[in-house]
C-alpha cells in the first residue's frame, strides 16, 4: 500500500501525500501552486473557465482531455499529466498557434473565460487535425463566454483548422515520449493508495454540520479520525474496500459528486476513486449487444455507440460539455439515480441490463428496476455498478431519443423521451418500449401508453387515440426547467414526432447540413 | 545628429480609427492578465462570507451566531452593530438598502451577517450555522403579485406626454389594448464580484474592487466606515465582465471587506461563490407593458397610452433611472402623434434590480416593437412596412419630436434600414419563408427586420463628466489614467489610441494604468455606453494641455512660430529640424516644462427637467438594424437562429475590430435575454436559477448559424465627439429584438398571420409552444 499519489503538473513531477479527499484541482492550482491562469467561474463544471487538460494512458496511448478543474478532485489525478494554460506558450513567450489565433481574431474581451477557451481549443488541436464547424462547436459546448457572442472564438478555431500552423515547440508533442514513460512508471505497479489527512483542516472545517440530511451523506468516522482518499489497486480490491467501507463515496468523473462538495459543502469521505481502474473502462460489442464498463466516459463510449445506435450518439453529443463528457460516465449517470439523468430512459427503452458487483458476487437486473423511487435505488451496501449491457436493436427496429431542454446544448433535460418500436408484417406494433426522464421521480416507462399501442396497427389514428394516456403514466412537476403542462404536452407531441419519423415524414431542426457535419 | 537613427516611419502604431487588438489580448490568452483574485495574498489575509436570509419577507426576532463563532477557522462574525458609520449602501441616496439587515429581511438571500475566517471555505461553511428566528410577513416576488398586494413604489414614477393621448386614442379607426410580459436577466459576468481590502494607517483603507464605479465604492466605503472619502482609495485594473452588474452591486462586498479590514487590522478578501453572487446581486428589471394604441389602416400610429411596470426588488437602487430610460425608449424609432407613457417602479420581495446593458431601454423598445407587431397583424401589412411608416422624419416633416420633447436630429435610420433590407434580401426571403411554411407541417420559419435608436448620455446630467491624468515621463514614455473602467469592452485600448494619436507616438509607449480614485477623483460609472465619449475626450484634453506647453517650449527653444512645430510619427518637425519625441521631451523637462496634466470633459448641450418631462437628455442617438431568420419546431417549441444580418452605426469608428466585438457580443447577449435566459423564483421567494446549471446563457452553438455584421462605414457623428465616433456598448443589445419577432412570425404562421402571437419574453421553447397552441385553438 502506498500513501501518496503521483502525477505530472506541466513540467514538474508531483508527489502528494497530504491532501483532503475533496480538495479540488482548481484550488490546488490557484492557492497552492499560484498558477492563477486557470479561473473559477462557477465551481460546478458549467462555465469552463477552469478548463485544463489531463493526459492519461489509454489503450490508444497518451490521450489529453479537457476537464473542469473546479470539480476534479486531486485524488483522481494519480498517474496523469495535468496541463494548464501557463504551459502553452514557448519559453521565449511565443504564443501557441491557438493562442495566437485567439489574439488575431479578437477572441477575448474581458478575458476571464479566455484561458478556458484556449485550453478547449488546444484539446481540439491535439485530437483533431481539421475540425469542421460542428466539431468546433461541440468542443466549445462546455465553455461560456458572455462578451464576444462566440463568433471570433469560432473564427479563431476555424483559422487554426484551415491553416494549421506548425508549433515546433508544442509542449505536449515535444515531451510526449518522456511523459508517457513517466506515466507508465507510475502505473507499472498497481497498488492500493490510501491518503489520510487530519480532519480539522482548511478544507474540512465545519463539515459536521453541512448538509446532514442530503442523500449520499456519509457519517463514517468521527471528527478525530482522518479523512481518507482511497485508490483501489484493481476491481477486486475495489470490491474489498467497499465491503469494508460501505458508506464510502464512489467517485468516477465527479461531475455530479463535485457539486456535493463545492455547492452543498457535504462531507463525503472516505472517498474511493475508480477512474483509474482499467477493468471498468472497457466497452465491447458482439452480435447480441454492447457491454459498457461502469467507468467508461461518454467520450470513450461515443464512437462505438454512434456507429451502432446513432440515436444514442446524438444524445451523448448533448450531455454536458466536452469537459463533462470526457470524465462523466454512463455508469455514474445510472448509479446516482437522478430522475433527470439523460442516459437511463434511452437505455431502458433499449432493454438494457445492469450488473452490480460486490465482494461476494454479482447480480444482474433490468435497468428499469434499479430505480425504486426518488432518491432510492436497488443498490445494497457494498455493491457497485460494474457494467451495463445494451442489447442490439433489431435491424428493422425504430429507435429514437428526444432530449428537450431550455438551451439546446449543455443543459439538463426538462424531459427526455426514448422510443423503441418493432412492427410485424401487418404493420402492427410487435414490441414497444417508451421511457422518459423528467416526468416522474425516477426514469420511468410509459406502460399505459405501451399497452394501448401493443398489437395495434401503427397509424396516425392510433397515436391520436393513445397520446392522452401519458397523463395516466406521468404526473410531472413544475419547476424552473418547465411547467407540468409543458412536460405533459411535449411528451405526447414526442410520440407524434416519433410516429412521423417512422412514417418517413419527420422534420427536425438541423444546426448543420449533413455534408458539413 | 545622425538622421539614420531617427524613426522615419510614416505612421504610428495604434492611431484612432485603427483595428487594434485589445491591449490585454496577449495576457488573456496566456492566463497572465491579473484579476483581483489573482493578486498575491497579502500577509495574514482573511476571507469574508455572507450569512443570508432564507425568508423572502420577515421580521427577525432573534439571531444566534454562537455556532458560527465557534466553527473552525472563524476569526470574527460581524453584524450591523459592527458597522461604525451608516448601515446603508443605497446608490441613489434613498437610504433603503442596509448593508446588513437588522430587524427586517425583504428578500430571500438578503445578507444578515458576515463571517471572517482563515479560509474562504471555512467562512462559507460557518455561515450556514446561524440560528435565526423569523416572523414571516406576506411576500410577493413579481409584478402581478405586487399589483394584487397594492405594493408601494420604490421611487418617484415618471410620465412623458405630448399631444392628447387620453382623448385622441378614440380618434383613429383601429385600436388594440393588450399587455406584454418581459423577463429580467442575470448579468453572468464570468468573474463574480470580488473585493480585496487592505487597511492602512489612520483611517486609511485601500480596496481593490471589481467595479464599474470606483468613485461610488470609495464613497460607500467612507459612508459605512464613517470616515472621509480621502482616506479611501479604490483600484480597478480590469473586470471579468460587468454589463451593468458591477455599477452599484460591488458596493456591499467592498464595504464589508473594508469594515472587517479596519476592525481586525487584517487584509480581507471577499469573493462570493457564483450561486451567492447570483442570489444577492440585482438583475435586469422584468417589465409588464400595458399598452393601448390606436392607428390607421395604413399602419400609422395615432395615439399611444401605456404603462411600464417594473419588478424593482425591495429597494430603489437604480430603478428610477432604469424605468425612466424605459420611457425614453418607449418610442423605439417611431413618432407618436399623441402619447402618454408612465412608469410604475414596483416594490417586490426580491433582490433589488439594477443596471444592465441598455438600462431599461431594451424593455421600452421591446414594448414598442410589440405594438408594431399588433398593428401589422391587425392590418395584414408586413411589419417592416409598418415600421418604416412610423419612423421619425427628417427636419421639417413635423415628425421629429420625441415624447420627451427632444428633436431627433442627424437621423440616419431610414437609409440604414434601406441598406440592410437590400443587403439581407429581406423581401425575397420573407416570400420564400411564407411559401416554405405553407408546405411544412412541423417546422416553421420566421424573419424580422427591426431598428435600433438609442439615446446616448446619462439622463442624470451631472454624470456626464470625466477626468483623465496624463504624465509624460522624461524618457518619453507616457502614463495614462482616467476615470473609465475596463470590463472587456476595450475602453483602455480606445483611450490609449486617442493619446497615441494626439502625441503621434506608438501605442506601446503608453502605459495603461488601473483606474484609481487617487488619480482621478469624482468619476462617473463606466456605464450608459459613455466610457469612450467621456474619458476619450478627457484624455484628449489632458494631451492638448501638455502639447500646448510643448509647442510653447519648442517655439522658445528653437525660436520658431507655432505653425512651424508639427508632431510627426514618433518625432517632431520644428522649423527645419526633425527631433525624436523622447529627445524632445527630455529637453522640455530640462527646461522645466510641466509634463503632466489633468484633463476634463463635460458633455455639451444636454439638460433634462424630469418633473416637466421636457428637455434634451441625449447628446445624440446611435442607430442600427438587424434582420433575423429562425426556425421553430411546432411540436416542442424548440428553435434555431438560422441567419442574422446586422448593419450598425458607430459613427466614425475609433476601433472597428473592437466595435464589431461589441455588436456581436451585445447581440448574442440580447438574444439570450429574449430566448433561453429565464429567472425563476419558487413559492418561498427563492431564486432557483442561481447558477449556470439552471440559468442558461447562450453557447457557441446558439449563435446565429450565419452571422453577417457590418458597420455603417459611411456614418459619422453629427456632434463633435472624440473622432466623430459613437457609443457602442449598449445599442447593439437591442438588435436582438429581431430574433423574438422572427420567432413570433414563425408562430403566427399557424394562424395564417392573422393573429398577433403575443409571444412574451423570454421566448423559451415552452413559451413558443404555448403560443403555438394558443394559435392552434383559434
Amino acid at each position: 500500500m502506498q500513501s501518496a499519489i503521483r502525477f505530472i503538473l506541466n513540467g514538474e513531477d508531483v508527489t502528494l501525500g497530504d491532501f483532503a479527499p475533496t480538495e479540488t484541482l482548481l484550488d490546488h492550482l490557484r492557492l497552492t501552486r499560484r498558477l492563477t491562469g486557470t479561473k473559477e467561474g462557477c465551481a460546478e463544471g458549467d462555465c469552463g473557465a477552469c478548463t485544463v487538460l489531463v493526459g492519461r494512458l489509454t489503450e490508444h496511448g497518451l490521450r489529453y482531455e479537457g476537464v473542469n478543474a473546479c470539480i476534479r478532485f486531486l485524488g483522481s489525478l494519480h498517474g496523469t499529466h495535468v496541463v494548464t494554460v501557463e504551459h502553452l506558450a514557448a519559453r521565449d513567450g511565443t504564443l501557441h498557434p491557438v493562442q495566437q489565433a485567439m489574439v488575431d481574431c479578437h477572441g477575448s474581451q474581458c478575458g476571464f473565460c479566455t484561458p478556458g477557451f484556449v485550453m478547449s481549443l488546444y484539446g481540439l488541436w491535439l485530437s483533431n487535425d481539421r475540425p469542421n464547424r460542428a466539431e468546433i462547436e461541440m468542443a466549445l459546448q462546455g465553455n461560456l463566454c458572455r462578451c464576444t457572442g462566440y463568433e471570433p472564438i469560432v473564427k479563431a478555431a476555424e483559422q487554426v483548422a484551415e491553416n494549421r500552423p506548425s508549433a515546433l515547440f508544442d509542449p505536449l508533442e515535444r515531451d510526449r515520449t518522456e511523459i508517457m514513460a513517466k506515466l507508465w512508471a507510475i502505473r507499472s505497479k498497481p497498488d492500493r493508495i490510501v491518503v489520510e489527512t487530519p480532519r480539522v483542516g482548511h478544507r474540512q472545517a465545519g463539515h459536521h454540520q453541512a448538509g446532514r440530511d442530503e442523500p449520499g451523506q456519509n457519517q463514517a468516522g468521527g471528527p478525530d479520525e482522518p479523512a481518507r482518499t482511497i485508490l483501489p489497486a484493481s476491481i477486486e480490491d475495489f470490491a474489498e474496500i467497499l465491503s469494508e467501507n460501505p458508506d464510502a463515496t464512489i467517485v468516477a468523473g465527479a461531475t455530479d459528486v463535485g457539486l456535493w462538495v463545492t455547492k452543498q459543502m457535504r462531507r463525503i469521505d472516505p472517498v474511493i476513486f475508480i477512474g483509474h481502474l482499467s477493468d471498468l473502462q472497457s466497452i465491447t460489442e458482439d452480435e447480441t449487444g454492447i457491454t459498457i464498463g461502469a467507468g467508461v466516459s461518454y467520450t470513450n463510449a461515443f464512437d462505438l455507440l454512434s456507429d451502432e445506435i446513432p440515436a444514442l450518439g446524438r444524445l451523448i453529443e448533448r450531455i454536458g460539455g466536452q469537459q463533462v463528457r470526457n470524465v462523466g460516465t454512463i455508469g455514474g449517470n445510472i448509479a446516482n439515480g437522478s430522475p433527470i439523468g439523460d442516459t437511463p430512459p434511452a437505455l431502458i427503452a433499449l432493454g438494457a441490463d445492469l450488473t452490480l458487483r460486490s465482494h461476494s458476487g454479482r447480480r444482474t437486473l433490468p435497468l428499469e428496476s434499479y430505480f425504486l423511487a426518488y432518491g432510492k435505488q436497488d443498490r445494497l451496501p457494498g455493491e457497485f455498478v460494474e457494467k451495463i449491457f445494451v442489447p442490439r436493436p433489431r435491424d428493422d427496429a425504430y429507435y429514437a431519443v428526444y432530449k428537450i431542454s431550455k438551451r439546446r446544448d449543455e443543459d439538463i433535460s426538462a424531459l427526455c423521451g426514448a422510443f423503441h418500436l418493432t412492427l410485424d408484417e401487418e404493420g402492427k406494433v410487435e414490441t414497444i418500449r417508451i421511457a422518459f426522464g423528467g416526468m416522474a421521480g425516477t426514469p420511468k416507462r410509459a406502460t399505459h401508453v405501451e399497452d394501448a399501442l401493443l398489437g395495434q396497427t401503427w397509424s396516425w389514428g392510433l397515436i391520436a387515440a393513445v397520446r392522452d394516456l401519458f397523463d395516466t403514466d406521468y404526473q410531472p412537476l413544475s419547476d424552473w426547467r418547465a411547467t407540468a403542462q409543458y412536460r405533459s404536452l411535449t411528451a405526447k407531441n414526442l410520440l407524434t414526432r416519433f410516429f412521423l419519423e417512422t412514417a418517413g415524414a419527420g422534420q427536425e431542426l438541423v444546426r448543420f447540413e449533413m455534408e458539413e457535419a | 545628429m545622425d538622421k539614420s537613427t531617427f524613426d522615419t516611419r510614416p505612421a504610428i502604431t495604434g492611431p484612432m480609427h485603427a483595428s487594434l487588438r485589445h491591449d490585454s489580448a496577449h495576457k488573456h490568452v496566456t492566463g497572465s492578465a491579473e484579476y483581483i483574485d489573482d493578486i498575491p495574498d497579502p500577509a495574514g489575509l482573511l476571507h469574508a462570507a455572507l450569512g443570508l436570509s432564507d425568508r423572502a419577507h420577515a421580521k427577525i426576532l432573534s439571531v444566534d451566531l454562537d455556532a458560527v463563532r465557534a466553527a473552525p477557522g472563524v476569526v470574527a462574525v460581524m453584524t450591523a452593530e459592527d458597522i461604525p458609520g451608516e448601515n446603508d449602501v443605497a446608490a441613489t441616496g434613498q437610504h433603503d438598502e442596509p448593508l446588513l439587515a437588522t430587524d427586517l429581511v425583504q428578500f430571500h438571500g438578503q445578507p444578515i451577517f458576515c463571517v471572517i475566517a482563515e479560509t474562504r471555505d471555512a467562512g462559507r461553511r460557518a455561515a450556514r450555522l446561524a440560528s435565526i428566528v423569523y416572523e414571516d410577513l406576506p411576500h410577493w416576488t413579481d409584478i402581478a403579485g405586487a399589483r394584487e398586494n397594492g405594493a408601494p413604489l420604490v421611487c418617484e414614477p415618471m410620465t412623458l406626454r405630448r399631444g392628447e393621448a387620453e382623448t385622441e386614442i378614440e380618434n383613429a379607426p383601429l385600436r388594440v389594448k393588450a399587455s406584454m410580459e418581459i423577463g429580467g436577466q442575470e448579468h453572468f459576468y464570468l468573474e463574480s464580484h470580488i473585493a480585496l481590502a487592505i487597511p492602512g494607517e489612520d483611517d486609511d483603507v485601500t480596496v481593490w474592487s471589481s467595479t464599474q464605479h470606483p468613485s461610488e465604492v470609495q464613497h460607500m466605503v467612507a459612508h459605512v466606515l464613517g470616515i472621509a472619502s480621502h482616506a479611501v482609495e479604490v483600484k480597478t485594473r480590469r473586470m471579468g465582465g460587468g454589463f451593468g452588474g458591477k455599477e452599484t452591486q460591488g458596493n456591499q462586498f467592498a464595504a464589508l471587506a473594508a469594515v472587517a479590514a479596519k476592525k481586525l487590522n487584517r487584509a480581507i478578501k471577499f469573493r462570493p461563490d457564483r450561486d451567492e453572487d447570483m442570489s444577492v446581486t440585482g438583475k435586469r428589471h422584468d417589465f409588464r407593458v400595458d399598452y393601448d394604441v390606436s392607428f390607421h389602416e395604413d399602419g400609422t400610429i395615432h395615439a399611444l397610452d401605456a404603462i411600464y411596470a417594473a419588478r424593482c426588488g425591495y429597494s430603489a437602487d437604480l430603478s428610477g433611472p432604469v424605468t425612466d430610460r424605459a420611457l425614453f425608449h418607449a418610442d423605439s424609432s417611431y413618432f407618436y402623434p399623441h402619447v402618454r407613457v408612465a412608469s410604475q417602479p414596483l416594490k417586490t420581495h426580491t433582490v433589488s434590480n439594477t443596471a444592465f446593458r441598455g438600462f431599461g431601454g431594451p424593455q421600452g423598445m421591446l414594448g414598442a416593437e410589440r405594438i408594431i407587431e399588433e398593428i401589422a397583424y391587425a392590418t395584414g401589412l408586413d411589419p417592416l412596412d409598418v415600421r418604416k411608416r412610423n419612423f421619425y422624419g427628417q427636419p421639417g416633416s413635423g415628425r421629429t419630436l420625441t415624447p420627451y420633447h427632444q428633436e431627433v436630429e442627424h437621423n440616419i435610420l431610414a437609409s440604414l434600414v434601406d441598406e440592410l433590407e437590400a443587403s439581407s434580401d429581406y423581401r425575397a426571403r420573407r416570400e420564400e419563408i411564407t411559401a416554405f411554411n405553407e408546405q411544412s407541417p412541423v417546422i416553421r420559419k420566421g424573419i424580422a427586420l427591426t431598428p435600433v435608436k438609442f439615446g446616448i448620455s446619462f439622463t442624470m446630467t451631472a454624470y456626464n463628466q470625466a477626468g483623465a491624468l496624463v504624465h509624460v515621463y522624461n524618457d518619453g514614455s507616457i502614463h495614462l489614467n482616467h476615470g473609465g473602467t475596463e470590463m472587456g469592452q476595450g475602453l483602455y485600448t480606445k483611450v490609449a489610441q486617442v493619446v497615441a494619436d494626439c502625441f503621434q507616438v506608438d501605442i506601446d509607449r503608453i502605459k495603461i494604468t488601473a483606474t484609481t480614485t487617487g488619480k482621478v477623483p469624482n468619476t462617473s460609472a463606466t456605464a450608459a455606453s459613455s466610457g469612450t465619449d467621456l474619458n476619450g475626450m478627457a484624455a484628449y484634453d489632458a494631451c492638448r494641455q501638455i502639447k500646448e506647453r510643448l509647442i510653447d517650449f519648442a517655439c522658445r527653444q528653437w525660436n520658431v512660430t507655432k505653425d512651424e512645430v508639427e508632431f510627426l510619427p514618433n518625432r517632431l518637425r520644428i522649423g527645419d529640424e526633425i527631433v525624436p519625441f523622447d529627445t524632445f521631451v527630455r529637453a522640455a523637462y530640462y527646461d522645466r516644462v510641466q509634463l503632466s496634466a489633468a484633463g476634463f470633459y463635460q458633455t455639451p448641450k444636454i439638460h433634462w427637467d424630469r418633473k416637466a418631462g421636457r428637455g434634451h437628455p441625449f447628446y445624440y442617438f446611435a442607430y442600427g438594424a438587424s434582420c433575423s431568420e429562425v426556425s421553430i419546431d411546432t411540436l416542442t417549441g424548440e428553435y434555431m437562429v438560422d441567419r442574422v444580418d446586422i448593419l450598425h452605426d458607430v459613427g466614425r469608428s475609433l476601433n472597428p475590430a473592437l466595435d464589431i466585438g461589441q455588436i456581436e457580443g451585445g447581440f448574442v447577449q440580447g438574444m439570450g435575454w429574449l430566448t433561453t435566459e429565464e429567472l425563476w423564483w419558487d413559492g418561498k421567494g427563492r431564486l432557483r436559477t442561481h447558477a449556470p446549471s439552471t440559468y442558461k446563457i447562450p453557447l457557441a452553438s446558439d449563435r446565429p448559424k450565419i452571422f453577417n455584421v457590418k458597420l455603417a462605414e459611411w456614418a459619422e457623428n453629427g456632434e463633435p465627439t472624440i473622432g466623430r465616433s459613437k457609443a457602442v456598448g449598449e445599442p447593439p443589445f437591442m438588435l436582438a429584438i429581431s430574433v423574438l419577432e422572427a420567432l413570433s412570425m414563425a408562430v403566427a404562421s399557424i394562424a395564417d398571420y392573422a393573429v398577433c402571437p403575443r409571444l412574451d419574453a423570454p421566448a423559451t421553447p415552452e413559451r413558443v409552444l404555448v403560443a403555438v397552441e394558443r394559435l392552434k385553438q383559434m
